[in-house]
């Protein structure tokens, strides 16, 4: 029947590390952050629930007051589903950034500056495509890769066939 | 048969059509027709949702049959069943449009498949969100419409919406994060997610600890109705979307967080403890985001900033926090997501019929096309509030609020809310003189089809018209309808629906300050859940 320290302290040691590394240049670091950060919420959630007590089977020996509270596990097993998807579909993100553009960096956003310089610029006729400059995969292994022509062509083709 | 009981279909039934669409997803027409009955099924039964609950007031369902405040409850009262009506019919037009933008395209496959199952569980989401009577429930809500939303957002995977589909993504996840331990914190201060329930305990807590978890649940809400300063995610994630993606994220997700917002001001902390606080952040956000939508060239982008500008006005109404002020905020909501959802259709139009939706390249339009321009024109002056459009009687009913409050900061807000008026109007009026007003020589590298149509005096009805079509915009094939039917329907009704809007705005009215009395009142939500005489 104590406050369990050590939960709290990894708790902490989580939050930190998450923000620190959310705000990452590096896709894949940032996707580390947010699952940090999602983890540390749910040992939050753990702490919500009070003192350390048993598992809630019911048993009509045993005084209401001697189990511990089951909803915020309750709510910590929909969170880790959830967090589980985000982090799967972000994945799916960096990977296809990647095959795109052969990078893992949160990107500029190269419309923002030519709005200012360029009155004409459309988004989707002008982009710059990224060169490929990586040197782990050769050239025809790119081409292969599915929908890769899409972002190497003059752009809306891809976009009128949404 | 209580007709609350049907409060819990909205959710299943998106559901239920989204696992049908996904076992279909080899069947393009049965798909369509799937989804369409689904959601028309489902606007159906809300309609009735509505009619009951303007009779009778706010009604409760226990899931499960767990007795508040132990299981999950969804409540039903006029505002979310306002809310619910107004959002399955916006996303029913959009799902009518994006299904006939795919019938003309003809894809048979490629990422539209995907497209109607997760639609419907966005707005399996979004009623979720509407009907959640539980904190918990509602963060559900938002993650379903979330995740969803993620999808749809980088539907087809190219080089930019991957690019905005990264910053929403975490933007998003963060935002989350912040409600779900907002949600913690709430849990381990009183016991309890129900919200009738809390709308009673969080009450006796000390007042720093309520303000604490007032701000906490205050950002997490800001961030995803985009207020001001938090608001600088949406015009950079919104315009890469396909058309009707971004047509029913601007209307419906920053709405879901206005009505969020909402609830927290109304049921889980009412008092004026932060009302200065919203109206300056409301004043903020009407100005920051119409002085942006000023310097953009792309119409979608531009309407991002709009939409971020006239979230301010619903923030305005729900911190004067008057029957009003809430009433006008609630009427102001209907209006704008009906509003805001056409433009972004009919941009979609403008884009397909123009070749793009940079108003610098576009010109001539308004010959080209009679109907487009009606159809941009109408919902263009409704949102600057023209008189007699819905805009002005929302935008009036705001003012109204403003200036019964009298306080310095009130006039200021309506100032704000004029000048902001007016801004709307002159970027409005930017778009018509040069996509529809002017020539199309006039406009910087103007695409094929508008010159084409120009030498021969005829109008061109589809791409294949057009000899030396460069621009490869429907991927080879020689002819496309560029104003399909299937879609401009949908985008008529739409237009429609803003215009009836005004001439409905006497019951519309009535119900928002009925909606408002009792938001305000809070008696009606919190006897709903927990039984007659539980209220304090």
């Amino acid at each position: 029947m104590s406050v369990n320290i050590t939960l709290l302290l990894i708790m902490g040691a989580l939050y930190a590390a998450g923000i620190y590394l959310v705000l990452e240049r590096s896709l894949t670091r940032v996707v580390l952050g947010l699952a940090m950060m999602t983890n540390a919420t749910n040992i939050l959630l753990l702490a919500t629930g009070g003192y350390q007590g048993l598992a809630p089977l019911f048993n009509a020996e045993i005084p209401p007051e001697d189990y511990n509270d089951p909803l915020p596990q309750a709510f910590i097993l929909t969170s880790i589903v959830i967090s589980f998807s985000v982090t799967a579909f972000m994945l799916g993100i960096i990977y296809r950034s990647w095959v795109l553009g052969r990078q893992d960096e949160v990107q500029d956003d190269i419309e923002d500056r030519r709005v200012a310089s360029q009155s004409s610029y459309d988004a989707e006729d002008d982009a710059d495509v990224p060169e490929d400059t990586t040197e782990f995969t050769p050239a025809d292994e790119a081409e292969e890769a599915p929908g890769s022509q899409r972002g190497q062509g003059t752009g809306p083709t891809g976009e009128a066939k949404r | 048969m209580n007709a609350s009981s049907f409060a819990p279909l909205a959710v299943v039934l998106p559901f239920f059509g989204a696992a049908l669409a996904f076992l279909l997803i080899r069947h393009q027409r049965s798909q369509r027709i799937v989804s369409i009955s689904v959601l028309t099924l489902t606007l159906v039964l809300e309609c009735i949702l509505l009619g009951a609950v303007w009779q009778t007031g706010a009604q409760a369902v226990n899931l499960g049959g767990w007795i508040p405040p132990f299981g999950i409850t969804m409540v039903v009262d006029q505002f979310s069943a306002l809310m619910l009506v107004v959002s399955t019919a916006i996303s029913l037009a959009v799902l009518i449009y994006a299904a006939g933008q795919g019938m003309t395209d003809g894809d048979e496959d490629g990422p539209i498949s995907i497209f109607h199952p997760t639609y419907l569980i966005l707005v399996a989401g979004v009623s979720n969100a509407f009907l959640a009577g539980d904190l918990f429930n509602l963060y559900v809500g938002f993650e379903i419409l979330l995740t969803a939303s993620y999808v749809l957002m980088t539907l087809g995977g190219t080089t930019p919406r991957i690019r905005a589909g990264v910053t929403y993504v975490v933007v998003s996840v963060i935002s989350s994060v912040l409600f779900l331990t907002a949600i913690g914190m709430i849990y381990a201060a009183t016991g309890t997610v129900n919200m009738a329930d809390l709308a009673i305990k969080l009450g006796e807590l000390d007042p720093g600890t309520q303000m604490m978890l007032h701000l906490m649940l205050l950002v997490a809400f800001g961030i995803k109705a985009a207020v001001f300063p938090l608001s600088f995610w949406l015009p950079d994630s919104y315009p890469t979307a396909p058309a009707p993606v971004t047509a029913v994220f601007a209307g419906l997700l920053t709405k879901v967080g206005v009505y969020a917002m909402v609830r927290t001001e109304t049921l889980l902390f009412p008092g004026d403890r932060i009302n200065t606080l919203l109206m300056v952040v409301a004043g903020l956000t009407m100005l920051v985001g119409i002085l942006g939508a000023l310097a953009q060239t792309d119409i979608k982008r531009m309407l991002s900033f709009t939409l971020v500008s006239h979230i301010g006005y619903m923030v305005f109404g729900l911190a004067v926090a008057s029957v009003v002020g809430i009433g006008a905020a609630v009427f102001y909501v209907v209006h704008h997501i009906t509003v805001q959802t056409s433009l972004f259709l009919v941009t979609g139009l403008i884009e397909r019929r123009g070749g793009t939706a940079n108003m610098d390249r576009l010109g001539g339009l308004a010959r080209l096309s009679p109907l487009l321009a009606v159809l941009y024109f109408i919902p263009a002056i409704n949102l600057a509030g023209i008189p007699p459009f819905s805009g002005f009687l929302g935008k009036l009913g705001l003012m109204q609020a403003g200036v019964e409050l009298g306080t310095p900061l009130a006039y200021i807000l309506v100032a704000a809310s004029v000048l902001t008026s007016l801004l709307t109007l002159l970027v409005m009026a930017r778009v018509w003189n040069r996509a529809f007003w002017r020539t199309p020589e006039d406009a910087v590298h103007p695409d094929p089809i508008l010159l084409a149509t120009t030498t021969d005096g005829s109008t061109v009805r589809d791409s294949g018209n057009v000899s030396g079509q460069s621009s490869g915009r429907f991927g080879g094939r020689s002819t496309v309808n560029l104003l399909p039917k299937s879609m401009v329907y949908p985008t008529v009704g739409l237009v429609a629906l803003g215009v009836s809007l005004t001439i409905l705005a006497g019951p519309l009215f009535s119900l928002s300050d009925d909606a408002a009395q009792d938001l305000l009142d809070r008696t009606p939500y919190i006897e709903a859940v927990l039984g007659e005489g539980s209220a304090p």
